[in-house]
């Protein structure tokens, strides 16, 4: 297999082949820094405010992509054999305007003006879509885009003028990008500094051997914040999401196995078709810029007592393999999880597949998300609840929590609680929670609002299951989540 | 002019640099082509919120790779001073230590990163001296900034004794980041004679250029201050960019290379002052209908270490707990706490959203203690006729449409059938509860110091018949440049496209105010207006010359003059003009008439009038968690007669999304050691697209326009909408008290755990 030590990109309709990058240098940097290329903004440096977002084209298997991400955070070398592109590019021929730029200057959608071109750009990834979006859909795409003056309104109208005549789709690049695709490895660097990007499993699991103090990442949505804000050196970085293996999803009857850089748009579709709670979860989970790159192998692997998928995958039962050169191993997933900033991983080992069994017939599922801000917020509390139900008693449940630990955690005194109980009977013992967690208290929220949320919550889900109850519990129904 | 000869006033107009915006073409500071030999600045930040520097050992800093240069307190060659007024607030701290991040010493670099990588090496060893975080810490050890302040009339403890209901309540109401989405920046450029070109993201050029001139030594006319466009201000930027541009221009005369500094995201955040915490307490005695008959008011400010503008901002929210209401015994008192943490400062609104919010609660509670709505209780108590008139500051409400308004507002959004709906949902519903309110808004126009309500502007007709415009008002995305530009466009009759914006800068318009207290189009406009007038009125004259007319018999109109039959291109009438001598610049200045104030008495007219407005909201409650939605809202604001019903009505709804932000999702939260732990977008949430309502009405109030004469009699936009978002707080406090059956303790902001704590409070469990 050949080797390149360069990336590989399109920009502004020319190759760019770049060999001297820090393995930490990110997009924005590339565009402001390198290029003069300052109509992509910074806002915020930590892929929360959206003014720096760009649209990358990249080929994932057949599939082409095209995704908005925050350019603040994705390093430079994660753009190898793809197309960016940057609010400057969207001028069409003879400088008329991109429909989406005239239907934000026609409902008069940028003030101050500093996030419109992220807003822009989110707008026009949306375009891709090739089909008018409703307005649910818009403050979809835009939950990830902070606007300080307008209020949104003027911009969610111009996205609904905007995607009712754009027509493109990711496709209209396919010979542009094959132009430079390759299964090539990509090295950039020396031995004590560099950017890898492997493309099969082995050679991963080979480079993380010979390299055990490297970090692993895929999407960067919390790795690139540990350089623009920690100011942690990161001399040598491996990209996982060219790894072929690591970017399959498989479904059979029984489960669904998602590899380890999967990002959580493209897991979106099966992982949230078990339960509309969790296709409401992803949908709310960061922002599309951060769920286009963002993986829930990264949400697991980066230990996070407040990550959103590791409740629902423990309560779903799911497991996990990690590999080395040395072999694989299997294991709950529960189990991976330790205590607070210690995790059952190896130095050498790479989170290579996350397996997730199907509900069966007698399981009932929630999970809730509460955080203070409904859209792109961290969770305050996050919470799994898988029940076996039969003859009307609970003879087995799940239940986890994200926000009430050291890390993510079954409620096992509460679950035992439950067993054998009616739903009914069940709604008065959620107290019991006390018993398992004494839960972290912070400017996201308090101990005590945790803790009574998190009872609340499973009161709810008890409510939501038994059959009596027909009132309403929500402020967005069920019947209102759409795949 | 009369309106049927308005062209460009009155029309929707998009923002001066909307296409350019959407682009990507539109340069903010940090957009600019850097010049050779930039250096990077950034500063470095104490580690305690209160206390003395022992040791600052600051080599690793000057080791690190990148590194120039350091500047410390000592470098500073003039005043180490960046106060709007009060002179106290060094630019670089001199041992003394008064909040969390406050500047120790600065870093120059060949990059950014270097900068601020190097910034965090310093070893700095501190005594530790106690700190007052809290407004209750601040308030029991009487540490104030500014002494204390009383205004009202009436004998208020004796009327209190005598009303025929009384209630007492505290409400505790959280700041505000202004998450401005440009960070501060700076970039200075030293020129000859130790001159400096200060690039500054600023609402205040003049106060900017004051604060490089006094901190270098130099006379005023040695600095200039320019700034084309602000990523957004919201007040932020008025008195605080000082400091950044201060540190730049002292790096760039020690080094003798341009300069710039833009702070990050989390820096800024801790770096630079908010909109204050209040807490209110109130003692309100009022008829059986809800009328009040007295109150006793005390609104306590929590100014951070410095004054600031905190007097001014604590003066205005007195000036506005009455908001719409007639008060006719009242007493306001009002603290300006010290406490160790960043200065706070202006935020849109600057005091009045405080003020608004407490008498709202204060309607509030009176409508739950005596079982009626809300709203009846808001209508008895809005001013009226002779008699029910004055302020508590003895200001005549002359302009009071707030009546009017209100029922316009209750009818067209179906207040009264939807108050039946929300009763009858939460009949039915044990698990989530609705509410809905109608708030008004009362705003006043005008600085509080007399003397900042004047303006300059520079208006040049050149050759061809192009105008180039100028005048001390920054843009920061609220459409000023475009309305000031619309006005002078009809002043010569011709196409908006003719007249050119040019940025703001000290060296064209002197002596200015910032752009703020809303009055930005108020000012400016009318200072370019009498401008262009004085030019239009030479070239009249010199037309009228031309056709053997009077003066009065020229007009100006489609790009043309006109005078009786004959008709004659702009451009050629001023190509003319110039061939005959007529000089085609002029100068305009304007200052706000009527207005005057007696600190003394705490009386007199310091608002040249008031701008309306209210909104409705609805709201339904998830009594699990406490988390909540806004169903729908609608809003009547009254602008007068708008230069722009397009920028005008951007202004209404952009205010009132932050005005629910402040009250709804953002927290600000400090620990016990004074560290802000919401320093980020991560975790201080402003608004998204979601939290917008469902249903969003806005509609501008057809009225009469501005009784007071001011630019075509329209009415000051920027600040007044923000309060609009009351009606979400009140609307999330009627859906606690619909379920609690009493009045909650419920501060702001209403954050879901918030409302859950305040279910609780109430006795209501799922």
């Amino acid at each position: 297999m050949t080797s390149r030590s360069a990336i590989r990109f399109w920009f502004r309709g020319e190759l760019q082949v770049i060999e001297d990058f820090q393995p930490t240098e990110t997009v924005l940097d590339f565009l402001r820094l390198r290029q003069s290329a300052c109509g992509t903004k910074e806002g915020c440096a930590e892929g929360d405010c959206g003014a720096c977002t760009v649209a990358v084209v990249r080929p994932v298997g057949e599939e082409l992509r095209i995704e908005a991400v925050n350019a603040c955070i994705q390093f430079l070398g994660t753009l190898d054999g793809s197309v960016l592109f940057t609010v400057e590019d969207l001028k069409m021929e003879g400088d008329e305007l991109h429909p989406v730029q005239a239907a934000m200057v026609k409902h008069h959608g940028s003030q101050c003006g500093f996030c419109t071109p992220g807003i822009v750009m989110s707008l026009f990834a949306q375009t891709h879509q090739n089909r008018p979006a409703d307005r649910a859909e818009l403050e979809d795409c835009l939950a990830g885009n902070l606007c300080r003056c307008t209020g949104y309104k003027p911009i969610l109208d111009a996205g609904i003028d905007a995607t009712a005549v754009a027509t493109d789709t990711a496709e209209i690049y396919r010979e542009t990008i094959s132009e430079i695709h390759d299964e090539g490895e990509l090295l950039a660097g020396d031995e004590g500094r560099f950017f890898a990007a492997p493309t099969c499993k082995s050679s991963l699991l080979k480079l993380v051997a010979e390299h055990p103090d490297a970090t692993l990442f895929s999407g960067a949505t919390d790795v690139g914040l540990w350089h623009t804000k920690l100011f942690r050196k990161l001399p040598k970085l491996i990209y996982l999401g060219r790894v072929k293996e690591l970017l399959a999803i498989d479904e059979s009857a029984h489960e669904l196995r998602l590899g380890g850089a999967v990002s959580y748009e493209r897991a979106r579709g099966a992982f949230g078709a078990l339960d509309s709670d969790i296709e409401e979860l992803i949908r709310r989970l960061g922002s599309t810029q951060v769920r286009n790159a963002g993986t829930i192998g990264g949400n697991i692997a980066n230990g996070s007592p407040i990550g959103d998928t590791p409740p629902i995958l423990i309560a779903l039962g799911a497991s996990i393999t990690l590999e080395s050169i040395r072999g694989a191993r299997t294991l709950p997933l529960e189990d991976f999880f330790i205590e607070y900033g210690k995790q059952d991983r190896a130095a050498d080992e790479v989170l290579t597949e996350i397996i997730v069994p199907k509900l069966s017939h007698s399981q009932r599922f929630r999970c809730f998300k509460l955080a203070k801000r409904y859209d792109q917020d961290i969770s305050s509390v996050m919470t799994g609840f898988c029940f076996t139900i039969e003859e009307g008693k609970i003879v087995e449940s799940k239940l986890a929590f994200g926000g009430m630990a050291g890390t993510p955690k079954r409620a096992t005194n509460t679950e035992a609680a439950l067993r054998g109980k009616t739903l009914e009977e069940a709604c008065s013992l959620v107290e019991n929670l006390s018993s398992d967690f004494v839960p972290m208290d912070d400017h996201r929220a308090s101990a005590d609002y945790r803790m009574i949320s998190a009872q609340n919550l499973l009161k709810k889900a008890l409510i939501e299951l038994s059959e009596e109850e027909k009132v309403a519990t929500r402020l967005k129904p069920r019947e209102a989540i759409h795949a | 002019m009369p309106d049927t000869q308005l062209r460009e006033v009155r029309q929707p107009k998009a923002h001066d640099s909307a296409i350019k915006q959407i682009t990507g073409e539109a340069r903010y500071i940090d957009d600019q082509r850097e010049p050779a030999g930039l250096l990077h600045c950034y500063p470095g930040k104490a580690s305690i919120a209160s206390g003395k520097v022992v040791a600052m050992d600051l080599s690793a800093v000057a080791a690190a790779p990148g590194v120039v240069s350091l500047i410390k307190v000592a470098d500073i060659p003039g005043k180490n001073d960046c106060s709007p007024i009060f002179g106290d607030d060094p630019i670089i701290s001199e041992g003394q230590i008064t909040f969390h991040g406050q500047v120790i010493f600065a870093v120059l670099a060949e990059t950014r990163d270097q900068a601020r990588w190097a910034a965090q090496l310093a070893k700095v060893e501190y005594e530790e001296e106690k700190a007052f975080i809290s407004v209750e810490q601040a308030n029991s050890n009487d540490s104030t900034v500014l002494p204390d302040y009383q205004m009202g009339r009436g004998d208020v403890v004796v009327d209190l004794a005598k009303a025929s209901n009384r209630l007492q309540g505290h409400l505790e109401i959280g700041g505000q980041d202004h998450f401005y989405l440009e960070g501060h920046v700076s970039m200075v450029e030293p020129g000859e004679d130790g001159d400096m070109l200060v690039h500054c993201s600023t609402q205040h050029p003049t106060e900017a250029q004051h604060q490089v001139a006094d901190c270098l030594g130099v006379p005023h006319h040695a600095v200039e201050v320019r700034i084309r466009r602000m990523g957004g201000g919201f007040g932020g930027k008025e008195s605080q960019s000082g400091q950044w541009a201060c540190l730049a221009a002292i790096g760039a005369k020690m080094t003798g290379h341009p300069v710039k500094i833009r702070l990050d995201r989390d820096d800024d955040m801790i770096l630079t002052g908010k909109r204050h915490e209040f807490e209110a307490s109130y003692d309100v005695g009022f008829d059986n209908q809800g009328r009040i008959e007295a109150i006793d008011l005390t609104l306590l400010g929590r100014c951070g270490h410095s004054a600031d503008l905190s007097g001014a901002i604590c003066d205005r929210a007195m000036m506005h707990s009455d908001n719409a209401y007639f008060l006719p015994s009242v007493a306001i008192h009002s603290r300006r706490l010290r406490t160790h943490t960043v200065s706070n400062t202006a935020f849109r609104g600057f005091g009045g959203p405080q003020g608004v919010l407490s008498i709202e609660r204060v309607m509030d509670h009176i409508a739950s203690s005596l079982g009626i709505d809300a709203l009846e209780v808001r209508k008895v108590n809005l001013y009226g006729d002779e008699g029910r008139n004055t302020t508590p500051y003895e200001m005549e409400v002359f302009d009071n449409i707030a009546p009017e308004l209100i029922e316009q507002l209750e009818a067209s959004s179906n207040y009264q059938n939807r108050r039946a709906e929300v009763v009858e949902f939460n009949r039915k519903n044990k698990y989530l509860k609705k509410g809905l309110s109608l708030t008004p808004v009362k705003f006043g126009i005008s600085f509080t110091a007399t003397h900042m309500n004047q303006a300059g502007a520079l208006v040049h007709v050149y050759g061809d018949g192009s105008i180039g415009l100028n005048h001390g008002g920054t843009e920061m995305g609220q459409g000023l440049y475009v309305k000031v530009a619309q006005v002078v466009a009809d002043s010569f009759g011709i196409d908006l496209e003719r007249v050119k914006i040019t940025s703001t800068t000290t060296a064209k318009v002197p002596n200015t105010s910032p752009t703020a207290a809303s009055s930005g189009a108020d000012l400016n406009g009318m200072a370019a207006k009498i401008a262009a007038d004085e030019i239009r009125g030479r070239l009249a004259e010199f037309a009228a010359g031309l056709f053997q007319a009077s003066k009065d018999d020229v007009r100006f109109e489609n790009n043309e003059v006109v005078v009786g039959t004959e008709r004659l291109d702009f451009t050629d009438l001023v190509k003319k003009a110039i061939f005959a001598r007529v000089s085609l610049s002029s100068t305009g200045y304007y200052k706000t008439p009527e207005i005057q104030w007696d600190v003394a008495t705490g009386t007199g007219k310091p608002f040249f009038y008031f701008a309306y407005g209210a909104a409705v909201s609805e709201v339904t409650i998830d009594c699990f968690t406490g988390e909540y939605k806004v169903d729908r809202v609608d809003i009547l604001h009254d602008v007068g007669h708008s230069l722009n019903p397009a920028i005008d009505k951007g202004q209404i709804e952009g205010g009132f999304i932050q005005g629910m932000g402040w009250l709804t999702t953002e927290e600000l939260k400090w620990d016990d050691k004074g560290r802000l732990r919401t320093h980020a977008p991560s975790t201080y949430k402003i608004p998204t697209a979601t939290d917008t309502p469902d249903v969003f009405n806005v509609d501008l109030f057809k009225g009469d326009g501005n009784r007071a004469e001011t630019i075509y009699r329209s009415k000051a936009v920027g600040e007044p909408p923000l309060m609009l978002g009351i009606a979400v707080f009140s609307a999330l406090t009627n859906a606690v008290v619909n379920a609690t059956g009493r009045m909650p303790k419920l501060n702001a902001p209403a954050t879901p755990e918030a409302v859950l704590l305040a279910l609780r409070d109430g006795d209501y469990l799922v």
